[in-house]
């Protein structure tokens, strides 16, 4: 279905990511429009420019707007243990099965500020596997990895993700894994020790290895149709047989091309299982 | 002819959206998204719960799932639900005052996909989401409804409304379904 007057606007956003993406590399071409424009919107506001060609202008002049608009345009909402179900699900259906490999690799794509990779660190240290895991932790974004290195988190989250790990199913005390130093809560080194944090562009990179485990939540629902095709090809490209895919809550399978080759370990936590 | 019937609410909405659905008969022409204000951890609980007492297929939204005619697309807790031409879109971007789902974040889009096809409804809510939003449907040449503050079980969001946007319909809540049926079938009227 198509609307018949072409908005000038949408001219606009599609000149400023043709641009993007040539010169600076960065490929938002195939973001969903609509969750798109409306990051682009707030950044014209925080930039104070009147329209998308102004901000064009800026973004290809001013490698610290680039910047900026690349923050702008990340995924920068998370949380640890975030939907506690997601991970409940995780420590039943799915460390059972890694419990049989010897060694295990883990992808997190698009790990933003790294909250969910600490919490899975956390889950698997809990259930001994820790030791044989190595976790690929990527992003886009290298602003948002080098927070993710740090581990540190603000102090005043750590009562919310406290309810939040307990419903996760957590063992131990949250307060554990991290140290309080002023206004901050500094996670244990060695939660870091086996995660390996860099910069990968799911939109232009591929395949980087063969993962046991892949987790991409709440990532793919910036991407379009075509977008996600690829992400889904990538990731097919790069799981084991018998590898595991978890996606966030309202993401699906379904109606790709790639529902006939996973199997649902945990539907409601969209948990899927790789059989072909 | 319109696409697209976008309706918000929060304090009172489940009674209200109860109310206006019943009302719409299986064979209404248009999709209808909506966005009511719950906590984060409610499970999928309000498309059953209102299933029963509509005719049409009542579903909560499956990122990019196709915008069809005659379905309610009930937007999950904790995320926002954007419309692209045929499809939505979820995000889980920051909560824009306070709301994920935010009414605002619907209206806007849908004023910016769809334009003049669109219509949006707001209905009983005690606090100002969705206001902006109607403003933006109104500016896209879309229409407006709002449910009269005095006949909602909370005043707030439609008075919000009211006093933002410009309204073309303020109607008692059991005239709002009727009145759709007008606006989106006057051939057969």
């Amino acid at each position: 279905m198509t609307l018949a007057r072409p908005k000038l606007e949408d001219i606009e956003v599609q000149l400023l990511l043709e641009g993007v993406y040539r010169y600076y590399g960065f490929d938002f071409r195939n973001y969903a429009p609509s969750s798109l424009k409306r990051r682009i919107w707030n950044i014209l506001c925080s930039e104070k420019l009147p329209n998308v060609s102004a901000l064009q202008e800026k973004v290809l002049h001013d490698p610290a707007c680039l910047d900026r608009f690349l923050l702008g345009l990340s995924v920068n909402v998370t949380a640890m243990f975030r939907n506690p179900n997601f991970f409940l699900a995780f420590r039943e259906k799915v460390v059972p099965i890694l419990r049989t490999y010897p060694f295990i690799r883990i992808w997190h794509a698009g790990c933003s500020t790294g909250q969910e990779v600490y919490s899975m660190a956390i889950l698997l240290e809990e259930e001994g596997l820790y030791p044989r895991c190595r976790i690929y932790a990527t992003d886009m974004n290298e602003m948002v990895l080098k927070q993710a290195k740090g581990g540190i988190f603000s102090l005043q989250l750590m009562q919310e993700y406290t309810q939040l790990y307990l419903k996760a199913g957590g063992k131990r005390s949250f307060s554990e894994y991290y140290t309080a130093a002023y206004d901050s809560a500094i996670f244990r080194a060695s939660l870091k020790e086996n995660i390996v944090f860099s910069q990968h562009n799911l939109a232009t990179d591929s395949s980087f290895n063969e993962f046991n485990v892949i987790l991409c939540r709440n990532v793919l629902i910036y991407f379009n149709k075509t977008l996600q095709k690829r992400v889904y090809e990538l990731f097919h490209a790069s799981l084991c047989p018998f590898g595991i895919l978890g996606l966030g809550r309202q993401e699906t399978l379904k109606f790709t091309p790639y529902e006939a080759y996973y199997e649902e370990l945990a539907g409601s936590e969209k948990l899927f299982r790789r059989i072909h | 002819m319109f696409k697209l019937v976008v309706i918000g609410t929060s304090l009172g909405g489940l009674s209200a959206l109860k109310v206006l659905l019943s009302g719409l008969p299986a064979n209404f022409p248009v999709a209808i998204a909506v966005v009511q204000h719950r906590h984060k951890d409610s499970e999928d609980m309000m498309s059953s719960f209102l299933q029963p007492h509509a005719t049409l297929s009542i579903r909560e939204v499956v990122d990019k799932d196709d915008l069809l005619p005659g379905t309610v697309y009930v937007a999950p807790a904790d995320y926002h639900m954007l419309v692209d031409v045929g499809y939505f879109t979820l995000s889980i971007d920051e909560p824009v005052s306070y709301a994920r789902p935010s009414i605002d974040v619907l209206f806007e889009s849908a004023a910016d996909v769809y334009g003049e096809f669109v219509i949006g409804i707001i209905l009983t809510g005690a606090n100002q989401d969705g206001a902006k939003g109607l403003a933006a449907i109104k500016a896209q040449g879309g229409s407006t409804i709002v449910q009269e503050p005095a006949t909602a079980e909370s005043a707030t969001m439609p008075a919000a409304a009211i006093a933002t946007a410009v309204v073309d319909w303020i109607l008692p809540l059991p005239k709002i379904a009727p009145h759709l049926i007008n606006l989106c079938q006057p051939m057969w009227k």
